[in-house]
């Protein structure tokens, strides 16, 4: 990473410390909604910028997530034991999901998370018993964690944001590991990285598990957060707007899920001056966006660094000295 | 010397057409195979076949005696067999050095050992060692689409020998590089050959390529096998000059 | 027996309208790698137009054919020339997300520039029933069936027993050999553009009267065109008919005997079945990819 980019993540990192310290309870919502939509855009982020494998069913994992911490801590589980049910709960769904169809080329593995979304959206409002259906679960409590509770606005958030750390820390760390050169290899050339031994079924596999378990996650921290959840907000609805946000902050960028889910958040309060109208805008943007520039808002930044540097260094010699080979 | 690789009968249809019609033959442990024929005559395809990229319409390959008809390519690579591509196929946006990791990292280990193991695993070492090997130290920090084509074909081919393998397949090494670097590939390949032992299959079309590289020639023309034997008997073989040029010039 | 009777003849016409939709779908994945997630729009829009020509004052019949020729311009010729062409340069993955984004995008249109109300369609022909074999079949579903019948049959003789149609074919299989034989593969793949804009125009004209027009009918009529391709095998035209078929029988079955608060979970089983079972569908070829 180059002095520019630690730069960046230092301010960045530093103003999302401070930042609840200078905003009203709407503002500090309106930034945990973005930590938490952060974590399930960076799973996302996995199975499709990484593994390469579009996934609608996203808003269905944080669904789950949501709906098992609400249940669990309702009926007297400790939080954190409630957390990390919800995402071992996912991760085995999204392997049970993603075996048979990404035994297939194509895109099989939309349509299954297309039909799986739908179907969650079904059991969660049809089985009334369970989930209380339409009516949703209201009342959901925030955790207190070793004596401190989370329920304040700016206590949720820190909590919310220590989370997220430390979830992004661990997908860096794996994506420094060898498994990321895979990952990488899967998107570039997986032909070529079958014949090198490399397992690419396994790999996808794995990516859009551990996908999905950041979804869930995600969900467990929603549900605390808005403290009343229902079918509706895990719809189709949820599932694109986390893709949007994955391909408008750059897909396959490690930083892309945080920028995307910053431009998600804040876009509906920006376009309150164009009323309703400010989907159509946002849905054209992104076409445009697929036409010129399919690499989010990171990848044009770095084409526009990488022109600028080109402009400052002379090809290295050795480069040059290399006869035509073609 | 032992069989390597024998393939029966093999034979590969797309539709109506036959690519692949009945061929068979052995590979011999430590030899150097070439396989020639002109364009069309199934040389790719039947590669691909061994190689489990393509499922055979009927036929056997087999693998030190073991039948890995149809096995994907992952675990054939596992079991020491390796290749390289026709056409370009390194990982353009990781650095040389990574490429070569990448090449070997998968058998190092489990799956689940690489996640906590060092982010090298443990090939760095290695990886350095082979970049020497093909004169490409000056480069081992420079992203992989940044090379010429002629770097990349031996990246290519530093990429197929990463995990040490006895049986590597090449197809059309030396397409599209010039002299200098092809004089280059070829004296390295011989290095490899010598140093580990291995076994190796060329596809070429390039004939002094393969006439100064391989111990024994076999020749393709529309999907059959039409001629075997050391290079220079090939070279005189009627039916071989008839196939590739017609039979005006193999009476000529 | 009489009341499965009718099921039936509703059924094979709610199928063979889920067929029009699959199979202008399965062509454009087929010749060009097109996989159009707003095809559900695609159906959902051309109602819109007529309704919009309708309130203009141009009778149903003109109202229906400048709908069919709209169609076939916007969603056929516009779509590949602004967005398809663009977007394949930068392959597949752009394109889904691309198309993702156009069905979002041709919702909020309709919802906020025609009406967020469901709107009545005029039917083709004037409901009443009819009695076949003591069962009561309306009208509708027969002239419904009748149209559908009529296209698939049409596009079947275009894409078998004319040189055109067998071009499209060549093109859809093998691009690069097409184009090798002399064949116009831009211009095919063209025609497989307006083809799909007539198909959904024509399945508009027959499912709004029965769904009512409505801006969220993109979602049910899309997920149908998805699965019916999958049911029936995604490189085949025939199996997109078939699974249309089929799918719109097992859709009004179930209606009628699984409870309605699951009914749309039924088709997504059949689809959870098929990609474990076969995924190369009912009769679709398994795929190879070569190097």
């Amino acid at each position: 990473m180059n002095r520019v980019g630690i730069i960046g993540i230092a301010i960045a990192a530093v103003s999302a410390a401070a930042l609840p310290f200078f905003l009203k309870p709407f503002g500090i919502y309106l930034i945990s909604m973005w930590v938490v939509l952060t974590i399930a855009a960076i799973g996302l982020n996995l199975t499709l910028g990484y593994a390469g494998q579009v996934s609608l069913a996203q808003g269905a994992f944080v669904g789950i997530g949501a709906y098992s911490v609400a249940l669990l801590t309702q009926a007297g589980w400790p939080y954190p034991a409630a957390f990390i049910c919800a995402g071992l709960l996912c991760f085995g769904i999204g392997w049970i999901l993603g075996y048979p169809a990404l035994r297939v080329q194509h895109h099989y593995l939309a349509f299954v998370t297309l039909a799986f979304t739908t179907l969650v959206f079904l059991v969660l409002r049809n089985e009334e018993w369970l989930t209380h259906g339409i009516y949703g679960i209201n009342g959901i409590v925030r955790p207190t964690l070793f004596g401190w509770s989370t329920n304040g606005a700016r206590a949720y958030y820190f909590f919310s944001l220590g989370t997220l750390t430390v979830l992004a820390a661990g997908t860096w760390w794996m994506l420094r590991s060898p498994w990321g050169r895979a990952f990488i290899a899967l998107r570039e050339n997986p032909i070529r990285a079958l014949s090198l031994g490399l397992d690419t079924r396994r790999y996808t596999l794995m990516a859009f598990a551990i996908g999905s378990m950041l979804g869930g996650l995600s969900g467990a921290l929603y549900a605390p957060l808005v403290q009343f959840i229902e079918p509706n907000s895990f719809t189709l609805g949820l599932s694109f707007n986390l893709l949007l946000m994955v391909i408008v902050g750059g897909s396959g960028k490690f930083f892309g899920p945080f920028l995307g889910a910053l431009i998600a958040v804040l876009l509906p309060e920006w376009m309150r001056i164009t009323e309703g109208y400010y989907l159509i805008i946002y849905a054209a943007l992104i076409m445009v966006m697929m036409a010129f520039c399919p690499y989010g808002v990171l990848g044009m930044l770095e084409r526009a660094l990488k022109a600028v540097g080109v402009r400052r260094d002379p090809p290295a010699p050795a480069l040059q000295a290399e006869g035509t080979g073609l | 010397m032992s069989a390597v690789l024998e393939v029966s009968n093999l034979r590969k249809s797309f539709g109506g057409i036959t690519a692949v019609d009945n061929v068979s033959f052995d590979v011999r442990e430590g030899e150097i195979l070439g396989i020639i024929g002109p364009n069309g005559s199934g040389k790719s395809t039947l590669f691909n076949c061994v190689l489990g990229q393509l499922t055979p319409s009927a036929g056997e390959v087999r693998l030190d005696g073991k039948v890995t008809t149809g096995m994907r390519p992952c675990d054939l690579n596992r079991l020491g067999v390796s290749r390289t591509f026709q056409l370009l196929q390194v990982f353009p946006q990781l650095s040389v050095r990574d490429n070569l990791i990448l090449a070997g990292q998968e058998h190092k280990g489990s799956m689940y050992s690489r996640l906590i193991g060092r982010a090298d695993a443990g090939l760095g070492e290695a990886a350095d060692k082979m970049i020497e090997f093909f004169r490409l130290s000056h480069l081992a920090g420079e992203q992989a689409g940044a090379l010429s084509y002629g770097q990349q074909k031996l990246l290519d081919a530093a990429m197929a020998f990463m995990a040490g393998p006895r049986f590597v397949l090449l197809d059309e090494p030396a397409g599209g590089v010039n002299l200098t670097m092809l004089g280059l590939l070829r004296e390295r390949l011989q290095a490899y050959h010598a140093e580990r032992k291995a076994t190796f299959v060329v596809i070429e079309h390039q004939m002094e390529f393969v006439m100064a590289l391989c111990t024994r020639v076999l020749v393709l023309a529309e999907g059959r096998l039409i001629a075997e034997g050391a290079p220079a008997d090939i070279r005189r073989n009627t039916a071989v000059i008839e196939a590739y040029l017609g039979r005006e010039m193999a009476n000529a | 027996m009489a009341s499965f009777i009718q099921l039936l003849v509703s059924g094979l016409a709610t199928g063979a309208i889920y067929a029009l939709i699959a199979v202008g779908f399965t062509l454009l994945w087929q010749t060009s790698q097109t996989i159009n997630f707003a095809q559900g729009e695609f159906v959902m829009l051309p109602a819109f137009f007529i309704l919009a020509a309708m309130n203009l004052g141009a009778p149903f019949w003109l109202a229906a054919l400048i709908g069919i020729a709209v169609s076939i311009f916007i969603l056929g010729l516009i779509f590949k020339i602004v967005i398809v062409d663009p977007m394949l340069r930068h392959g597949v993955l752009p394109l889904v997300i691309s198309t993702i984004a156009l069905s979002l995008f041709l919702k909020e249109v309709a919802k906020d520039f025609y009406s967020s109300q469901a709107q009545p369609f005029p039917a083709l022909v004037p409901s009443t029933d009819i009695h076949v074999f003591g069962a009561v079949v309306s009208t509708q579903s027969l002239a419904v069936l009748a149209v559908a019948i009529a296209a698939v049959v049409a596009l079947h003789l275009l894409l078998n027993k004319t040189r055109l149609g067998r071009c499209m074919q060549a093109t859809a299989q093998n691009p690069t050999l097409a184009r090798i034989l002399g064949i116009p593969v831009r211009r095919m793949v063209l025609y497989t553009f307006l083809i799909n804009g007539a198909l959904v125009a024509i399945a508009s004209i027959l499912i709004s009267p029965i769904y009512l027009a409505k801006f969220t009918n993109g979602e049910t009529l899309g997920m149908a065109a998805f699965l019916a391709a999958i049911i029936g095998g995604f490189n085949q035209v025939r199996g997109a008919i078939l699974g249309g078929i089929i799918l719109g029988i097992l859709d009004n079955l179930s209606a009628a005997y699984i409870s309605s608060q699951y009914r749309g979970a039924f088709p997504l089983l059949i689809l959870v079945g098929v990609i474990l079972l076969r995924p190369q569908g009912l009769l679709g070829r398994i795929e190879e990819r070569t190097v």
